[in-house]
Formats: structure tokens, sequence, C-alpha cells
């Protein structure tokens, strides 16, 4: 007979946990509840009364041309965001795998941006980039090329995406380099002596070998670039010029606190918390059950 | 197929030199062994031959030329792994393929030289297995497949036995000599393990702490060891090392007694291997037993010189026994005796 062993019923357990939980649902629970509320009210143009319609926001968001556009962009900005800081995280990984001398060094100024808050990152692209004072409108006035991302809408892209993306490097860099150094150096020698030189060493061996991490990154670059890239956008062109960097989450911000439609707003929301449900869902499904090779 | 030759070899890491002037002549399609405790440069000696670590002064030479400054792909040779180095996001056919790939080896041979070696080497049901499917006993098949079908001039093998089970070693050591034999590919194999470096090499280079001990044949290093260390390393169980006093052609013991041979040397170290003791009943070297070790065909005994605490074991046919305390007189033959300059370790005389 298996003997059991029984606890009395006691209040502790649920005491250690209760900060827990009181803080996910006071400042996650409540608010997304809220924001679900909300996002079913329309209110009149003066604030002072607002009606429950069920989806006719959702129903405006539908029927709203801006708001794909915004999407879309949305999409263009952050695959450029991903490719750009992975592809650079990459190359700097790749190299600081094989610096033997002053490897600490290295690392250490390549992990540095990422302390940077996003809004500072974005004013200090600012400032490079300002048109009348920055060092690089200068240089590239040189070679012909007229900088002004106050008003040109392609370049005030082109910054956002280059500031978001430099600061997300030192991330990458950090797990390319784990990824890297956990291959077996043995597997690699392998290879050299098979006759494989550096460039087809590092497309047939590493980069197979790190796909896991590249995955896993692909989704963190994603949702780093549709949420966390609000302060850099905010700091550097405020959406403009025309709405040409305003992405989903700093158009959550415009129509809610500039344009005050709060419940536009609140079911624009609504569409992005689902879509970091899907992404934390594609990330639980294939990440941690890691990328088979 | 080609000979390799090693010129005044020495590597250092900074100001620390590892390996010490080593040098050799390997035959084309000789087995060479380097053999030695871990730490001895073996493996470091191997990886500069196969290109992997830098020479700092001395010739690596593979056939003609000097390939001191050859990457490791152009020296046309293959290695072995000791953790196997398999790709492990290939399948087994690919893993084998790869060199032949990366040369731009037509298809439809790639395809016979990687079924080829894979009949040799029993591996055909696994050909399109990822190396995580494999055993270990497999996927060390698998290395030797990927050396096999690149047709190198040298074949390298760092400790490749050294992760499988006993059983199994003692298998594929035989496998590898065969397949070595067949092939006739000039062969370096690193192991710390003495019976492995007998059974496998023509030829054995013993390394000590970066210096070359001794370079022969295993008959010779056996019966002539150069030094008290690959006297004491080559045989299993080891040599008995005893310091004598040797004066007028007699060697004394530190018991008293008197052995023939030698010369007026005053302290050297006496060298007796185990199997060559033989209890006769009345011999000098009088052993006090402290226990028997039973093997079946024969009996270790562990025992001290009497009246001393110098340690003796002495190898004998069939069963033995006696109760710890009991004396027994072992004589030696003078050609068995191995006698050593107490200070430098080296073999004096014959």
């Amino acid at each position: 007979m298996l003997k059991r062993v029984h606890f009395p019923a006691s209040a502790l357990p649920y005491l250690l946990v209760a900060p827990q939980i009181l803080i996910t649902v006071i400042f996650f629970i409540w608010p997304a509840s809220q924001a679900v509320y909300q996002s079913f009210l329309i209110e009149d143009a003066f604030g002072l009364s607002s009606e429950f319609v069920w989806f006719e926001n959702y129903q405006v968001l539908w029927d709203d041309d801006q708001y794909f556009d915004t999407f879309w962009r949305t999409i263009v900005f952050s695959a450029c965001v991903a490719v750009l800081s992975m592809g650079a995280a990459l190359i700097l990984a790749a190299f600081a795998d094989r610096v033997v001398r002053g490897a600490t060094a290295y690392r250490t100024l390549l992990i540095w941006p990422y302390a940077v808050a996003p809004v500072l990152a974005g004013a200090l692209w600012v400032f490079m980039f300002n048109p009348t004072l920055g060092i690089f409108p200068y240089m590239l006035d040189m070679v012909g090329i007229d900088w002004n991302h106050y008003l040109n809408g392609t370049q005030a892209m082109m910054l956002v995406i280059i500031a978001a993306a430099w600061k997300q490097i030192a991330y990458n860099f950090l797990f390319y380099l784990a990824a890297m150094q956990s291959i077996p150096r043995s597997v690699i020698e392998a290879a050299a002596i098979d006759g494989a030189g550096p460039m087809r060493r590092f497309k047939d061996f590493i980069f197979p070998l790190i796909s896991p991490t590249t995955f896993f990154l692909l989704v963190i670059n994603a949702v780093y670039a549709f949420f966390d890239t609000f302060g850099i956008i905010h700091a550097v062109t405020q959406g403009g010029p025309a709405n040409s960097t305003t992405i989903l989450v700093y158009k959550v911000f415009n129509d809610g606190f500039i344009g005050l439609d709060l419940g536009g707003s609140a079911a624009q929301s609504v569409i992005l918390m689902f879509l970091v449900i899907t992404m934390t869902v594609v990330q639980f499904r294939y990440v941690e059950r890691k990328v088979e090779y | 197929m080609a000979t390799i030759t090693l010129k005044d070899l020495v590597k250092a890491y900074g100001d620390t030199e590892v390996l010490h002037h080593v040098a050799a002549d390997i035959q084309d399609g000789e087995f060479l062994v380097i053999v030695g405790p871990s730490g001895c440069g073996k493996s470091t000696l191997l990886r500069m031959i196969a290109g992997l670590e830098t020479v700092t002064s001395g010739e690596v030479s593979i056939g003609d030329r000097m390939v001191n400054k050859l990457e490791p792909a152009d020296r046309d040779i293959a290695m072995v792994f000791q953790n196997y180095a398999l790709y492990p996001h290939m399948s087994v056919r690919e893993n084998m393929a790869y060199g032949l790939k990366i040369r731009k080896i037509d298809k439809g041979e790639i395809n016979r030289r990687v079924e080829e070696a894979a009949d040799i080497l029993e591996l055909r049901p696994y050909l399109d297995r990822k190396p995580r499917q494999l055993s270990g006993g497999q996927r060390q098949r698998v290395a030797m497949g990927r050396a096999i079908v690149r047709d190198p001039q040298v074949f390298l093998f760092d400790e490749p036995l050294s992760n499988l089970d006993a059983k199994l070693r003692v298998q594929m050591r035989l496998e590898i000599r065969k397949l070595q034999q067949k092939l006739g590919v000039t062969s370096i194999y690193v192991t710390h393990d003495q019976v492995e470096a007998m059974t496998l090499g023509d030829r054995l280079m013993v390394l000590n702490g970066g210096y070359v001990e001794q370079l022969g044949t295993p008959i010779e290093l056996y019966d002539r060891p150069a030094t008290v260390f690959v006297a004491g390393f080559i045989g299993s169980p080891a040599m008995n090392l005893i310091t004598v006093e040797a004066s007028e052609n007699q060697l004394k013991l530190p018991n008293g007694a008197y052995l023939e041979g030698g010369n007026d040397l005053g302290k050297v170290t006496l060298g007796i291997r185990p199997e060559h003791l033989v209890s006769d009943g009345i011999g000098p070297i009088r052993v006090t037993v402290q226990l028997f070790e039973q093997l079946g065909a024969n009996t270790l005994l562990h025992g001290v010189l009497e009246g001393t605490d110098c340690d003796i074991v002495a190898s004998l046919p069939g069963h033995v026994s006696a109760s710890a305390g009991t004396v027994m007189c072992f004589s030696v033959q003078a050609q068995n005796l191995h006698i050593f300059d107490i200070q430098t370790g080296k073999r004096i005389g014959a």
C-alpha cells in the first residue's frame, strides 16, 4: 500500500504566488481587457459620452486603406530591420569567432549598443543625419545625394530602419556568437581537411548548424520591430513625413493620443495583441522544440 | 601514397616549447603510431602534420612537397577525429561525399566511391541516416569512410577508438589494421594506449614531454627500450625498475643479493620485465609475496624484494599460489637485464 502524504490545506502557497499574480492582473490582464472593452466603444467628438457599438471600430479599420498601407509598411519595416540587423550581427559574429587576441574587448564593444535606450539611440541618429547639421548628409552631399528625411519619405524610412537595426545588432550578435562557439571545433576542422575554404565552411556548416538560432532570432526581431521600435520612431520622425514611417504600433499611439480616437486605437491594439500571441505560439511550438537538422 | 618527413620540428606557444626537435622519416605505406601519456604533445604533432596547427620551426614534407605553409585542404590528407567530427546535418552518404563534392568530382564517380567505401565498412544500410541515428561504432566507421573515399596520400588518426567500449575497440583496431594493409596508405595514428600502439604500428614513436624517447618497431621497443620511460611505458604489466649498485660485473640489489652483468658504473637503474623472472627456487632474487592476481593463463605476483620496500611484479605461467609473506626465489637470464643511466635514463650497453 502506497502511503500518501497529505499536507494540510494552507494559505501559504497562495500567499507566495500572490504578488506575481497581482502584478500580472493589474499590469497585463486588466489593461488588456480594458483595451478589448474600449475597442467596442465609440466616443463622441467632445469625449463626453460613449456608445457601445460591438465591432464597428474593426469594421472601420477593415474598410480603411490607410490601415492596410500601415500594415504593409510595418511588414516591410520589420523585414528590413530583421534582415539588416541579423545579417550584420552574423557577419560580426563570424569574425569575432575567429578573433584570438582581444576577443573580450571586441565582444564588450559589440554588446554596448544594446544598453542604449531606444529614444537615445534615435536621438543619436537624428543628430548624425540632421539635414542641416549632420555629418552624414554632409558626406552624402559630396557624392551628390541630397539627404532630407524631413521631406523624403523613403529616406525617413531608411533612417528608422538603420537606427532600429543598429540597436538590435548587439542582441543578435550575442546569440550568434554563442551558437557559433557551440559548434564542435573538430567539425569545422574536418571540413577544412575535406577541402572547404572559409566561405564554403560558413555556407555549408556554420550557417546550417546555427539555423535554430536564426529562427529564434527571426521571431525575436520581428517582435522587436513590431513593438519595441516606438521610441526610435518617435524620436526620429514622429511617423512622418506624411505617415511614411508610421508603423502599426505608432499608429495606435497617433490615433489614440493625438487623434483621440480611443475606440479605433483600442481596436488596433487588440489586433496587435493577437499578432503577438500568434508569434509567441509560433515561437513556443517551433523554437522550443528546436529546429531539426 | 607518399612518404612523410619531419625535420627538426618545433612547436611553441609563446615562450613555452611543447615539442622539441622532432624528426622522423615515415616510409610509403607505413603505419606509424605515436604513443605517449596525455599532454606529451602527440596530438599537437599530428595536428601540425594535418595543418591544423602552425609549425614554429622545422619542416613537414608529404611526398616531395614541403607543406608547412599549405592549408589542410591542399595537403591531400584525411583525418579521423577522436569525437568523429561527423557533419550532424548531413546523412552518412553526404558526410562521405562532401570532400569529393568540393573537389568537383563527377556525380556518378562520387556515388561509386561512396558505395564502395560503404561496402568495405558494411555501412550500406545506413547511407541515408543522420549521424545521430547511429551507434558509436557506426559513427566511427562513417568517419573512416569519409577518409577512405577521398583516396588521400596520408591517413591521420587522432585517438579514434578512445570513445568506444573495450570490446568494440579491439574489433575496430583489427579492422583499421586490415584496412590500412589493404589500401596501403601511409598512416599516422595517435594513441595513449600502448597495447593499441603495439598491435597497430609498423613502427612506434614514443613521445614524452615533447621529446621523442624512441622510434622503432614494437619488438625493438620491447626488447631494447632506449630509455627508462620507454621501458616502463611499453609492455604490460610494466617493467620492474630497481636502483642497483654496479661494480666488477656484478649488480648489487637493494637487499644485498648479486646479479651477474653490468660494469663499473656505480648506481644504475636495472629493468627486468615481469615475464622474464623465472621462479626456480634457488635464484638470487628473493621476493616476499604480497598477493597474486590470477589471470587464468598466467598469474601475476605482487611482492617486495625480501627485506626492502622495493616493489616487484612477476608474471608466472599457469596457476601459482602461496600465502602472503612466503619468500619465492627468482632468477633472470643476463640477456633480459636492461640497464639505464640513473641520471639521464638512457640505456647503457646492449
